[in-house]
């Protein structure tokens, strides 16, 4: 148990316990577990405007995940701050394509080349961060789920509309890999 | 929709942390782990997500079977979602997966890497803020 903060987490471990979060907010208020509704609700809170999708009450349909989503946040902090911090230790043949696409510095949970303030007004910085951040807030909006809603909640749910939307998700992720990332990077 | 007491406001609080914490350290969160999944070089991101959905159907199916009721009293049931033509999970999700290899996180991750430490991320946040901004506006014209 002590264990499980000094190393990264076998799948069979994290797996099912992200899974269980499913349940986990159906028992706490009928919640179904779903995070890129939140970006719907902050756009709803902050801009006010005459626009459909946006006019509803934010705070009666998606408080309770706003709340939520600030936890997934401090999560983060925590998890970085308790137990051991180590480097990702990514298959050997991973760092073999990424160094073939140039990337040196492995690293950290994310190549700093790509995700730092330096890199942010750099080509590849800028495609990751500010195209990559419009590509996963329109994608979800229009899917209207995201993998834990649809990979997770709804494919668990058996519904057909989130096995299309996963098809999607690694349709779009392989092209993205294949096609864009070895002319970016 | 039922308006929320503030007790239920810091059982999501906790749930959210903990599901922050465990991203984290199953480093689900990390742009070398999704590259790692998308070339196929580990089984590891499809264990996590299969066991992931695994976990969450058989959770669903007892709830189901053993007519719980939530907290709040209500009977637990999960909404069907609409298919309609079906284009809009197809673009939608293939939009977002695009997205999704470019910036390593989908939404959860983008907020749990700030926490852990990549401000920078905010930036990701906003640009995503815009994207759901910008199909609110573009939806009338959408085919769904």
């Amino acid at each position: 148990m002590i264990r499980l903060l000094s190393e990264s987490w076998p799948w069979y471990i994290a797996g099912p316990l992200i899974g269980l979060f499913v349940p986990a907010l159906l028992v706490a208020g009928n919640k179904v577990f779903g995070i890129s509704s939140n970006l719907r609700h902050i756009c709803a809170a902050i801009v006010p405007s005459k626009v459909e999708f946006f006019r509803y009450d934010w705070k009666d349909a998606g408080l309770w995940n706003l709340v939520f989503l600030l936890g997934v946040l401090l999560g983060g902090f925590a998890a970085s701050h308790i137990g051991s911090q180590h480097d990702i230790a990514i298959s050997s043949a991973t760092q073999a394509t990424l160094s073939h696409l140039g990337l040196h510095d492995l690293s950290g949970i994310a190549p700093r080349e790509i995700f730092s303030w330096q890199a942010l007004f750099t080509v590849r910085g800028l495609v990751s961060i500010v195209a990559g951040g419009f590509l996963v807030g329109f994608g979800t909006a229009f899917a209207g789920g995201c993998t834990s809603g649809h990979a997770i909640s709804g494919l668990a749910n058996v519904e057909l509309p989130s096995l299309i939307a996963v098809f999607g998700f690694f349709s779009g992720g392989l092209a993205a890999t294949y096609f864009i990332l070895p002319y970016l990077l | 929709m039922r308006s929320i007491p503030h007790a239920f406001l810091l059982i999501y609080l906790f749930l959210g942390i903990a599901f922050g914490f465990v991203l984290t350290k199953s480093e689900v969160v990390s742009w070398f782990r999704i590259q790692e999944m998308f070339h196929f070089q580990s089984f590891r991101m499809y264990g996590i997500i299969g066991s992931a959905i695994a976990t969450a159907a058989l959770s669903i199916a007892l709830l189901k079977r053993l007519r719980i009721k939530s907290a709040s009293g209500e009977l637990i049931s999960i909404p069907r979602k609409d298919l309609g033509s079906g284009i809009r999970y197809a673009a939608g999700g293939t939009i977002f997966g695009l997205g999704w290899a470019l910036t390593g996180a989908c939404p959860g991750p983008l907020f749990a890497l700030i926490g852990d430490g990549i401000p920078v991320m905010t930036v990701a946040v906003v640009s995503a803020l815009a994207g759901t901004w910008i199909y609110g506006m573009l939806r009338p014209i959408l085919p769904h």
